[in-house]
């Protein structure tokens, strides 16, 4: 589909630290008991592992991360999500499972730069700084659902939902402004 | 006259002026001042009025605890009211005016309040403003707020921002002074992540101006290598001009941080609140010196002894030439050598004791100084600035023995810890009769969560007073000069008369008096708390912190009982006032709630949408046209739908998807009808009942596949729902195989609704929606032209009907799509309020206005839409109860006015006579109402009292003000009875 667009279109602010909307991101929840072998076994052929609890692996390209004790979120390209949802769903037929695509229910953001800590730490009462690499939080930014991690060295990627992504990123924007870095 | 000195001032930078000005006065300072200290530099003793007496006030203090000095700062949208000089630094272009005075501060009117003191007492409006009633409201309260208050309020919108942080730390040490730099230090060395704090800019607290000896070098030494090793260390964060204005439960500490009071317009954030999660607090709050209670204590020019040295030291500030020192402790006589360092006068130390052999008043002595033994002041003289005191016997009533001149009277009446951090959250104090102070109980702290103490307290702010019992307390050696007892001096003199009483003030800022809580104590006010409130002892901004233990020691004395008897008041936070602004944070303007917006909110923005708010959405009311209507513009969008096709975009509308072995069961649970037994392929409108069997949502469910529902909800319903979903799941019935997920965002939602829907649909191709193959109520998936859609057949409209689902990044493509497509077709968007009125010319309920959280879908008229055949579903045996099953109970009727007006919303349908409370009997009332360009008249429907037995029959409701109109009682479906349109 040629006219896809994501919330925001790849909007970007330059501050502080420069936070983005990422455009179009695949993304993928998985309702399954965690412990099954069938889930395993049908991450396995897709070249994933089971997360552990907290945890977020990225492999190829693709992460996966837990998100409680019976739910993942599967993150990949936009256009591998329906096929993806497809073969999934089809590999966990035999588990009580449920796999659905929720890539345009969300919004997706980066925090570049050495103090993107600081911006999330304006936002959310997560310890950031106590955040380890490989791990997820669920958490808020001010009065909205939240979920971040380290995605590289100097980025911290931030999901939220697609209809507050306008207000997410003005959040993003005013906290990163240059002036306002807390160390 | 106080002024600035030529030398000295370990604070400011004499390299770098700054210039500002006081009530339109230019006046100078230096980098490193307070506006304080910069006012008394400049020879401005006098700064304020009082809030009652409107008396002339001075600066008093040196920090947090000033309660006279307030200023109005700045000008139209960037003025602040009641900003404390002691605290607020000095920056270039400053403007401050003077307070709580008219027409000018060298003039005041209200001043005559002072002549005629003995009219105001404490609690004199409850006393005096009795009758008549009205003359309260338009009299006296507009002429005692006039003549009361503070500064004025600012009249434009605050142009700063603010911000939030969330921090986390081991350990919080709270104060910069001695005590919290060597907490910080072994906190430090044990490797916790340390948080230290300090709400001034300078680090070292008041131990560089009293001086002595820390571990065997100077104290100012120790400071400094402390800092160096603090700031080398990577665990530990030190920030200064922060302050911990509260201790909260589960260590949560409110911090707020001062950023750019000093640079107003720089665009960064002015203040800043922290939130701090700490695992432990240890505060090294220091402590308060107190005042002494004799007449005319607050004259300009009585200040506080410790305040005297630190303008000197700090600030290179004189507060006057000739200085009398008024105590009841050795610590003062620090004051008096500090004068005497600077080569100013001490005229004499008046002492309440009647020995003094420490070594500081032996110091003093020894440079010739008068020390006057068991004395104390009877009266200050002076107006609008010292000019002597009267000299009594403390022990006596007051008659003077000698009168000295002066222009500056340094007070101590020893110190109080700075305890209001251990209390907040619980922690107990005990009283230590022999320094005549409150201190934290260590057997009693604020408890955390595991029932131990959440909170240590060190130094000064624990009692420890002394440098040595300070730094002893932390296991550090200390030196300072030897200090003799104290004596509990609460009135000076201990005979003082009525006369004397009347002018020895105890609550500054709020005009609190001796003889006004000896008045208390005789009308019969026992509890301190209650006290409190009578006299307004404490009340004010600066929250009593000069006056509390003065006010109930008197209270005690006054009783006759022991101070611990009494008690303390209720120490709460904020510790100084912070701004709203901290508060409110980056919540303003467009960030002051989440906005939520659909895929197609832009398209919708672009073409001038009128907005009505739904939960977080904010969906198009209508489309008003150039020179349209609000009302116009509904009733084009109503009739182009029913005679063309309208566009609505439902998005909003909660789409959640139920999964698994049980859903079906799960399912027929939730709703009041059965939604296992729906086919696949087919959609079903339900209704949902909380468990007292209220009506609290409905929707169409449309099954997907054999273990797959697709639940859609109301609006502002769908995260409710979705969490009600969960709770039931796990909670209730943890071992059902079921999984839920809200799509609700996932998908843009189009209603393609009217004659010509078909029509529009067959124009983008791609799927059949030809009556045959996608009937009323039954859903179908595929590519409509090149869009991801999931079609569903259902109408809320009455008309033929389709609302498509696509992936929400396609959203707005397909909605431009159908207005290209559609435009020969006479296409138009319509918004809520055209779905509304259609759904009511229909006699659809809607959630919300129809139902209030009273009403059972029984009452609606809903009963076909129960299931008889299910033992259980959640409501089902609250329904049954008496009351719910009562035939009175209101039912649910479409009403017609007789002259085709509409009726208001909200209206009532009286009934014959009155009720117990004597309010008129009513029979019924309006849930919707509507002008309906279809029928051509106002159309409503409502609940009335045995309504659907009286069809036909016409009652009267409440019209505009008290006019009635008449209404026949109908069938609530005013269009299409037989339901033909939406079944083409």
């Amino acid at each position: 589909m040629s006219d896809a667009v994501s919330a925001l279109q790849g909007e970007t602010h330059e501050g502080f630290a420069t936070v983005a909307e990422t455009g179009l991101v695949g993304m993928i929840t998985i309702r399954c008991d965690l412990g099954s072998k069938g889930l395993a076994k049908a991450l396995k052929a897709e070249g994933l592992p089971v997360p552990d609890a907290r945890r977020i692996e990225t492999v190829e390209g693709r992460s996966i991360a837990w998100m409680s004790p019976d739910e993942l979120l599967l993150i990949c390209a936009h256009d591998e999500a329906p096929a993806l949802t497809e073969r999934l769903s089809t590999a966990l037929s035999g588990e009580h499972a449920l796999v659905v695509n929720v890539s345009d229910a969300r919004a997706m953001f980066t925090i570049r730069g050495e103090k993107a800590d600081q911006v999330v730490m304006k936002l959310s009462p997560a310890d950031i700084a106590t955040l380890p690499t490989g791990e997820i939080r669920r958490s808020r930014t001010a009065q909205v659902a939240a979920a971040f991690w380290r995605s590289d060295s100097d980025t911290i990627s931030l999901v939220s939902f697609r209809s507050v992504a306008g207000y997410v990123m003005g959040l993003l924007e005013v906290s990163a402004r240059e002036g306002s870095e807390l160390f | 006259m106080s002024t600035r000195l030529s030398k000295g001032g370990r604070l400011i930078d004499r390299a770098k002026p700054l210039a500002f000005t006081f009530n339109g006065k230019p006046m100078r300072g230096f980098a490193g001042d307070t506006l304080a200290s910069a006012l008394l530099g400049g020879g401005q003793v006098m700064v304020g009025r009082s809030f009652k007496y409107h008396r002339p006030r001075g600066i008093v203090a040196s920090g947090a605890e000033e309660p006279n000095a307030l200023v109005g700062l700045g000008r139209n949208a960037r003025f602040e009211p009641d900003q404390r000089t002691t605290t607020t630094e000095l920056f270039e272009g400053a403007e401050t005016t003077s307070q709580n005075h008219w027409p000018s501060l060298e003039f005041d009117i209200g001043e005559i309040n002072n002549t005629f003191y003995k009219f105001l007492p404490a609690g004199f409006y409850y006393k005096t403003f009795m009758a008549p009633r009205a003359a309260w409201k338009h009299l006296f309260e507009p002429v005692i707020r006039k003549s009361a208050g503070l500064g004025g309020v600012p009249k434009e919108a605050d142009p700063d921002r603010y911000e939030q942080v969330y921090a986390h730390c081991d350990v919080l040490v709270v104060g910069g002074g001695v005590a919290g730099l060597a907490a910080a230090l072994k906190e430090g060395r044990a490797g916790k992540r340390v948080w230290l704090i300090e709400q001034t800019p300078n680090w070292g607290g008041r131990t560089p101006v009293d001086g002595g000896q820390i571990d065997g070098h100077d104290a100012q030494d120790w400071i400094d290598s402390a800092l160096a090793e603090l700031s080398s260390m990577e665990n530990v964060t030190m920030r200064t001009r922060l302050m911990a204005a509260g201790l909260h439960d589960h260590g949560y500490v409110i911090g707020y941080e001062n950023l750019a009071d000093t640079t107003p317009g720089d665009g960064r954030p002015r203040h800043r609140l922290w939130r701090i999660r700490a695992g432990h607090t240890i505060t090294a709050t220091g402590a308060i010196e107190r005042p002494l209670a004799f007449a005319g204590n607050d004259v300009p020019g009585v200040m506080l002894a410790s305040a005297v040295r630190d303008y000197i030291v700090n600030w290179a500030v004189s507060p006057g030439d000739r200085t009398v020192i008024v105590t009841n402790n050795d610590d003062a006589y620090r004051t008096a050598l500090a004068i005497l360092d600077a080569g100013l006068t001490v005229s004499a130390v008046i002492d309440a004791r009647e020995e003094t052999h420490g070594a500081l008043p032996q110091a003093v002595k020894a440079r010739g100084v008068r020390v006057l033994e068991g004395r104390g002041i009877a009266k200050v003289q002076g107006r609008k600035h010292v000019t002597g005191v009267e000299i009594c016997a403390q022990a006596g009533e007051g008659g003077a023995v000698e009168t000295i001149a002066c222009d500056c009277v340094a007070m101590s009446g020893g110190w109080s810890p700075v305890v209001h951090l251990w209390s907040h959250c619980g922690g107990k104090l005990t009283w230590d009769d022999d320094r005549a102070m409150f201190r934290p109980d260590a057997a009693r702290p604020p408890t955390g969560a595991d029932g131990s103490a959440m909170a240590t307290v060190v130094g000064a702010a624990n009692g420890d007073l002394t440098l040595p019992e300070t730094m002893g307390g932390l296991g550090i050696g200390a030196v300072s000069e030897d200090e003799a007892p104290l004596a509990q001096v609460w009135m000076m003199p201990a005979g003082a008369p009525d006369a004397l009483r009347f002018k020895s003030f105890l609550d500054y800022q709020n005009d609190v008096k001796v003889s006004d809580v000896q008045l208390a104590a005789r009308e019969g006010y026992e509890s301190v708390e209650h006290t409190k409130r009578y006299t307004t002892l404490g009340m004010a901004t600066d929250q009593g912190k000069l006056s509390n233990i003065n006010g109930l020691a008197v209270l005690s004395n006054a009783l006759g009982q022991p101070i611990p008897a009494t008690g303390t008041t209720t120490f709460r936070p904020p510790y100084t006032p912070i701004s709203l602004g901290a508060v409110t944070a980056e919540a303003k303007g467009e960030l002051f709630q989440p906005l939520r917006r659909t895929p197609m909110q832009s398209w919708h923005e672009a073409k001038g949408a009128h907005w009505e708010p739904v939960g977080h959405w904010r969906r198009p009311y209508c489309y008003p046209r150039s020179g349209e209507t609000h009302r116009n513009a509904v009733n084009r969008e109503i009739s182009n739908t029913r005679k063309n096709v309208g566009l609505l975009d439902a998005s909003t509308l909660g789409k959640i998807v139920v999964k698994g072995p049980d859903a079906g069961k799960f399912l027929d649970m939730l709703y009041t009808n059965m939604m296992s037994t729906l086919p696949v392929g087919k959609c079903r409108y339900g209704l949902m009942c909380n468990e007292n069997g209220f009506l609290m949502d409905d929707g169409v469910v449309a099954r997907l596949s054999e273990d797959t529902w697709l639940c859609h909800t109301t609006s502002g319903g769908a995260d409710r729902i979705h969490g009600w979903m969960e709770d039931w799941l796990q909670c209730e019935w943890w071992d059902w195989k079921v999984y839920v997920a809200n799509l609700t965002e996932q998908f843009a939602q189009i209603a393609v609704v009217g004659p010509k829907a078909r029509d529009l649909l067959e124009r983008l191709g791609g799927m059949d929606v030809s009556k045959e193959t996608l009937p009323f109520m039954q859903w179908t998936e595929g590519k409509l032209g090149t869009f991801d859609a999931r079609i569903f057949r259902i109408s809320f409209s009455g008309e033929l009907s389709y609302e498509i689902a696509v992936p929400a990044s396609q959203g707005l493509a397909l909605w431009e799509t159908l207005m290209a497509e559609g435009e020969a077709l006479g296409v138009m968007p319509y918004g809520t309020e055209a779905l509304h009125v259609m759904r009511a010319e229909k006699g659809f309920i809607m959630i919300g206005d129809e139902t209030d959280g009273t009403v059972i879908p029984q009452d609606l008229g809903l009963n076909w839409a129960i299931s008889k055949k299910k033992t259980d579903y959640l409501g089902k045996r609250a329904q049954e109860r008496s009351h719910m099953t009562d035939p009175n109970r209101w039912k649910l009727v479409g009403l017609e006015t007789l002259d085709g007006s509409v009726i208001p919303d909200g209206s009532h349908a009286p009934a014959e006579g009155f009720n117990a409370n004597g309010q008129r009997k009513t029979q019924g009332r309006v849930t919707s109402t509507y002008y309906s360009p279809t029928i051509g008249k106002g159309i409503a429907m409502g609940l009335v009292l045995n309504g659907p037995d009286r069809m036909g029959e016409e009652i009267e409701f409440t019209g505009e003000s008290d006019a009635m109109i008449k209404v026949r009682i109908v069938d609530p479906v005013f269009y299409d009875k037989d339901g033909e349109k939406q079944n083409v």
